[in-house]
């Protein structure tokens, strides 16, 4: 049996720098020719370990056999010449340079000392042709689409010869249609003879290509089976660790007066391209209206300009009938609207600061919160233990930083905030991104929650599962337009809403308006 | 008055930028290049400071120029490295410890000048060597031109010709792809297995050589001793120049010679009375008068893009009304 | 967790201890190389600021002016503003006290609260100019200060060699300050002088303001993300203007005490120093105002020794830089000494491991 393994990694443990334990006596082996599934919540150890195994975090203990020897993987490099590759999440390129410039990094070809760049071409030219990944070796990075980003994370691995292929939450990024086109790719390297892991915690996508699956849970493996002998039921309870009973009540909504009114929105980023292009929509109380569509299709945008965190280049924004150009964000947050920031690290919380200090980030110099110009800490400490209650966040107290809170419970504090302040209007960006079930079903709840006190809800997300649960009403953005408007989303099928993503598909502009009266 | 506008039109004028600017410009290629690696380092006024001490002991006690050049270099080089152990390897605050850095060669120099001569002040006591002038034959004969381009110090011409040398470096060869690269995205770099850390270190080596070159200018060339902190900002203005030429060397090399006019101009007002401490605070005032102008500039082309962004968005909002 | 902050707290003051004995060995190695008698050198840099009265009282006199500029730029650094201008405002502000010492006549009571306030203002302006570069014209904040710097050092030098120059002095010195201006001394046998009291009260009132006050929230919060605080509704330039104006004036003012203390006219040649120094005693309290004089006291005792051997043997006292430099470079490297901490805290979680296990 040992010998079918091209790969074994054997009791691996791996603790963070501050003490967290992120992989414990982990046992993880993969046929070769395997298309091999490694699901997870978010935060079970999936990625730690697949770095462990490229060699970015060395573990403490444990040993990795590959092809039946033990090796060493102290680096990417060293990954790299046994055979292993990885294609990140995020992605590993660099925008600013070319695809050939990107895909020989690292081993540049050279004449007279300096940098041969037709040769770095007719490299990147000759792998892809030799896997039928047409890619152009001219175009600049950031210019490209991330279908094709992903596509030259690939072929940059196979210009290295890899035989391991690991990808980590590949179709995270993409619609189900792009999806699709990256699983043919890999059917097509595993017929001839890749391995491939690949990480995932979409149910559905691993039953459909993965061969065999393993499923980690707080760290541990939990167990490795065929694909083929477990049901989807079977592999969310082993994530979970209960049975995941995905029962979100949600009553008809009671719809109220137009809350938040976006007229004929327009923006150019600082590249000169027409991001949004007369965009206009409503959400009423009572109402969720989500927003679907690949990333970068102007919702940071929207998001943005509504909280103030942007200037509104053209356009109207009113919320309960006041325009809200030219307010600054805190008159706009006292004017009672909420944002949960897609960028939760970066905007949703300061990680150094306390979870207390976190907390009270949009309401410290309100009355209660002071005495004089000194900070009430009383109140400041029992208004955050309430939230950290009520909000079930995991923590050692209010006074812990938050970076030492896992993705979820980082979340979570960003929600306890803007939840806390009973707002009329919630601007949620992908609230639920990247955090674990539990933290998950919460947002959702508060936010159908918010929607039956009668505020007005606009729920920004690539999670087409979410969209289809949460909202009441979608729209579709595509290239800055709104290209689809539905008034209710059932029966709504998430191929036909992927058709309306890519821009295969677009409504008449009678049906889009309804959206806007 | 007159005398000014005078000098500010003739030759000697052109020789005193191009004298004011040689460690300008050598220095800011250093920066430019550690720079694109993603490394903000402002410990370069210690690198040349320590050069600069280093050249003039080492042509002191060994005759040799070479041995001088190669003393300044290894000291300024050593500087760079020490910035890269701490802050690359060590991960400590880049900031802190340029200016540690800079504490260090302030008065490490002193030390070590006072070690050698038994003096504080100034190297005056041992006899250092110089950098030579250089007159290029044939073009040294060809009237007004051959003033401007012959007869200078060899560092002046190691200066200009360091420019396309660090274009070719950062533009054109493998080196010069991994240090952007590493520079914009550490992670991709990363992840394909070439060590960030490495190309930064290799980036910081090359710079910590320019430094020296520059360092040993300002007490072989421009004046013929050590005196303590010599160097009077002069890496920090190099680093002033790198920021506004952003990252490439042309305009690096254009800010650098503005500030290098600053000087010379500086020098010019000697003529008329106006009092010395002006004129010493004039090449410092033009760096904070050219990050101003600069930033001033960029706010006013985002003032007008706004505009056009508006009127675009206007015209937009017609068709689609009209439509 | 919480063996793992306590094992981190450990580690804090080990690394701190660390760098000061890794700089004290790399002094003792130097001092030997340079000097004769090298073991009277060492024993008088390190035990020479305890063996006379005056000498104890020099570091008290030492650390007054310290205390200013090392919590004008814990707050500054605090608030993400890597402004070095403490030293340009120090001097400026000195500058500044010595003209309204020289040119006002005023009761003995206020004069020196004048003298102090306008070095405050000054110095709040050279600092300010850096903070209003940077937030409205995307300067670099390090650079534009440490240019501030040399800027005002030659309009003080300026003043001091042209408006205020007693030509009867003999050097480029100012006038003597009036009598009315002077603050008084606390103890007989040292300089000890009523600038000590202006130093507590700041270093108490800088702790209330960043850990206590809402507007130290503000500086904190704008410090550690930037874009959360926007994002928050807190006003980011306005709070990094002020704190710098904040920073800037505590420098200027702390300018003034030390004129008015220490000295009857103004003769600084150059920069004094005070504003770099008021940095590396923040780094080594971690920037919390608390700490600084502990950071202070470090620093003044370590100058008075190397004052103490420059006199009394063949070392120059240049050798605190190096042992300033060395201790900064150790006490910010994060990695120094993180490998070991790595393996206590990683034995530690083992541990926790097992014992879950186990029940």
């Amino acid at each position: 049996m040992e010998q079918e393994y091209v790969l074994s990694m054997q009791n691996i443990t791996k603790i963070y720098k501050d003490g967290f334990v992120a992989n414990k006596n982990i046992d993880f082996s993969v046929r070769k020719g395997d298309i091999h599934g490694l699901v997870g919540e978010n935060g079970a150890g999936k990625s730690t370990l697949m770095k462990v195994l490229f060699g970015q975090e060395l573990p403490e203990t444990g040993k990795i056999f590959f092809k039946g020897e033990e090796v060493n993987i102290s680096s990417p490099l060293a990954a790299l010449k046994l055979g292993i590759g990885m294609v990140h999440q995020h992605f590993m390129l660099v925008p600013s340079l070319t695809v050939a410039e990107n895909m020989v990094f690292g081993m540049e070809p050279t004449k007279g000392g300096l940098f041969d760049f037709k040769e770095a071409v007719r490299l990147t030219e000759e792998v892809a042709q030799k896997y039928g990944l047409p890619i152009d070796p001219n175009m600049k990075i950031r210019d490209l689409y991330v279908g094709q980003k992903q596509r030259v994370e690939i072929l940059k691995m196979l210009l290295r010869n890899v035989e391991v292929l690991i990808l980590d939450e590949p179709t995270a990024v993409l619609t189900p249609q792009e999806t699709q086109e990256l699983f043919v790719q890999l059917v097509k390297l595993k017929e001839q003879g890749y391995t491939i892991i690949f990480i995932s915690h979409k149910l559905g996508e691993i039953k459909q290509i993965c061969d065999r699956l393993t499923v980690l849970r707080d760290g541990c493996s939990i167990q490795t089976v065929d694909v083929d002998s477990v049901t989807e039921q079977d592999i969310s309870r082993m994530m979970v660790g209960r049975n995941a009973v995905n029962s979100l009540v949600k009553t008809p909504p009671k719809i109220g007066q137009v809350k938040l009114r976006v007229k004929r929105l327009n923006y150019f980023n600082g590249f000169g391209k027409h991001v949004l292009q007369n965009v206009s929509f409503q959400v009423r109380g009572g109402e969720i209206l989500g927003i679907a569509g690949i990333e970068g299709n102007g919702q940071r945008e929207i998001s943005e300009m509504i909280t103030g965190i942007d200037s509104i280049q053209s356009g109207e924004i009113l919320v309960n009938g006041t325009c809200v150009k030219g307010k600054s964000v805190r008159e706009i947050r006292e004017m009672g609207v909420a944002h949960i920031s897609e960028d939760r690290m970066t905007y949703g919380a300061a990680a150094e600061a306390s979870i207390e200090q976190n907390l009270i980030s949009d309401r410290f110099y309100k009355k209660q919160y002071q005495r004089g110009q000194i900070l009430n800490k009383k109140v400041i400490q029992r208004t955050s233990r309430e939230l950290i209650k009520s909000f079930t966040i995991k923590c050692d107290g209010g006074s812990a930083p938050v970076k030492t809170l896992s993705g979820g419970n980082i979340q979570k504090v960003v929600a306890a905030r803007e939840f806390s302040q009973s707002p009329q209007v919630m601007v949620a960006n992908q609230p639920t991104r990247g955090i674990d079930v539990g933290a998950s079903e919460l947002i959702r709840e508060k936010l159908i929650a918010l929607r039956d006190e009668g505020a007005a809800v606009l729920l920004i997300s690539a999670d087409m599962g979410e969209l289809r649960e949460v909202s009441d009403s979608l729209i579709v953005l595509c290239n800055g337009k709104i290209v689809a408007y539905f008034e209710t989303v059932e029966g709504l099928s998430e191929n036909e809403l992927g058709e309306y993503m890519l821009g295969l598909k677009e409504q008449t502009p009678e049906e889009i308006g309804r959206c806007f009266q | 008055m007159e005398s000014v506008l005078g000098y500010i039109f003739s030759t000697e004028f052109i020789i005193a930028i191009l004298r004011m600017s040689t460690p300008l410009i050598l220095c800011s290629m250093g920066v430019l290049l550690v720079r694109n690696s993603g490394v903000v380092c402002i410990a370069f006024e210690s690198m040349m400071l320590a050069a600069a001490l280093g050249g003039v002991l080492g042509s002191a006690y060994s005759r040799s120029l070479l041995v001088g050049l190669l003393c300044g270099i290894a000291l300024s080089v050593l500087f760079a490295m020490l910035f890269g152990f701490f802050v690359l390897v060590l991960k400590a605050n880049n900031m802190l410890v340029s200016l540690a850095l800079n504490t260090l060669g302030s008065g490490g120099t002193v030390f070590i000048l006072f070690a050698f001569t038994g003096d504080r002040g100034s190297s005056t006591s041992i006899q250092s060597l110089q950098f030579p002038t250089v007159n290029i034959p044939v073009i040294q004969d060809i009237p007004i031109l051959g003033n401007i381009l012959s007869g200078h110090n060899i560092l002046t011409y190691v200066a200009l010709v360091s420019v396309p040398v660090v274009y070719l470096i950062l533009m054109k060869s493998p080196l010069g792809l991994r240090i952007r690269a590493v520079g914009e995205n550490k992670n991709a770099a990363e992840s394909l297995g070439t060590s960030a850390m490495k190309t930064q270190f290799v980036a910081l080596f090359i710079a910590g050589i320019f430094a020296g070159l520059a360092g040993m200018y300002m007490s072989m060339a421009y004046v013929s001793a050590f005196t303590q902190d010599m160097i009077a900002g002069r890496g920090f203005i190099a680093i002033a120049a790198q920021n506004l030429g952003g990252f490439m060397p042309i305009p690096t090399l254009i800010w650098s010679l503005v500030f290098g006019a600053s000087n010379a101009i500086a020098n010019a007002f000697q003529a008329i009375n106006m009092p010395p401490e002006f004129l010493q605070m004039f090449p410092y005032f033009s760096t904070v008068l050219g990050l101003m102008l600069v930033g001033m500039s960029i706010n006013q082309q985002e003032k007008k893009k706004a505009a056009e962004i508006e009127e675009k968005s206007k015209l937009a909002d017609a068709c689609e009304g009209n439509g | 967790m919480n063996k793992t902050k306590k094992i981190e707290a450990f580690f804090f003051v080990l690394r701190d201890l660390c760098a000061i004995g890794i700089a004290l060995l790399i002094s003792l190695i130097l001092i030997f190389a340079v000097s004769q008698d090298g073991w009277g050198a060492f024993r008088l840099f390190l035990f020479g600021p305890l063996q006379t009265v005056s000498r104890m009282g020099y570091i008290v006199e030492k650390m007054i002016p310290l205390m200013f500029t090392g919590v004008g730029v814990c707050l500054m650094v605090r608030c993400g503003q890597m402004n070095m201008g403490s030293e340009g405002a120090f001097y400026l502000g000195g500058v500044a006290c010595a003209a309204a010492a020289i040119k006002i006549a005023l009761p003995a009571g206020i004069h020196p609260l004048v003298c102090m306030l306008a070095a405050g203002v000054v110095g709040a302006l050279a600092c300010g100019v850096t903070a209003v570069l940077h937030t409205k014209f995307h300067a670099l904040t390090i650079v534009t200060s440490l240019m501030m710097n040399y800027i005002c050092l030659y309009l003080g030098q300026y003043f001091i060699n042209h408006p205020l120059w007693d030509s009867m002095s003999g050097y480029q010195a100012s006038f003597k300050y009036a009598q009315t201006a002077l603050l008084p001394k606390l103890f007989s046998r040292t300089n000890i002088h009523a600038g000590l009291f202006a130093a507590v009260a700041v270093v108490i009132l800088g702790h209330i303001l960043l850990e206590k006050s809402t507007f130290g929230y503000r500086i904190k919060m704008v410090g550690t993300n930037l874009h959360f605080a926007r994002y928050s509704g807190i006003n980011v330039t306005a709070t990094i203007i002020i704190c710098e104006l904040i920073g800037g004036f505590l420098a200027g003012f702390g300018g003034a005490v030390e004129q008015l203390g220490m000295y009857k006219r103004f003769e600084y040649s150059g920069l004094s120093g005070h504003g770099f120094d008021g940095v590396m005693i923040a780094v080594i309290a971690g920037n919390n105002p608390k700490y600084i004089p502990l950071a202070a006291l470090f620093l003044a005792y370590v100058r008075v020794g190397a004052e103490a051997m420059a006199r009394m043997s063949d070392v120059p006292p240049e050798l605190v830089s190096i042992v300033q430099s060395v201790v900064i470079m150790l006490v910010v490297a994060e990695k120094f000494l993180a490998g070991w901490k790595h393996r206590v805290i990683a034995k530690q979680s083992m541990k926790d491991l097992a014992l879950t296990e186990v029940k």
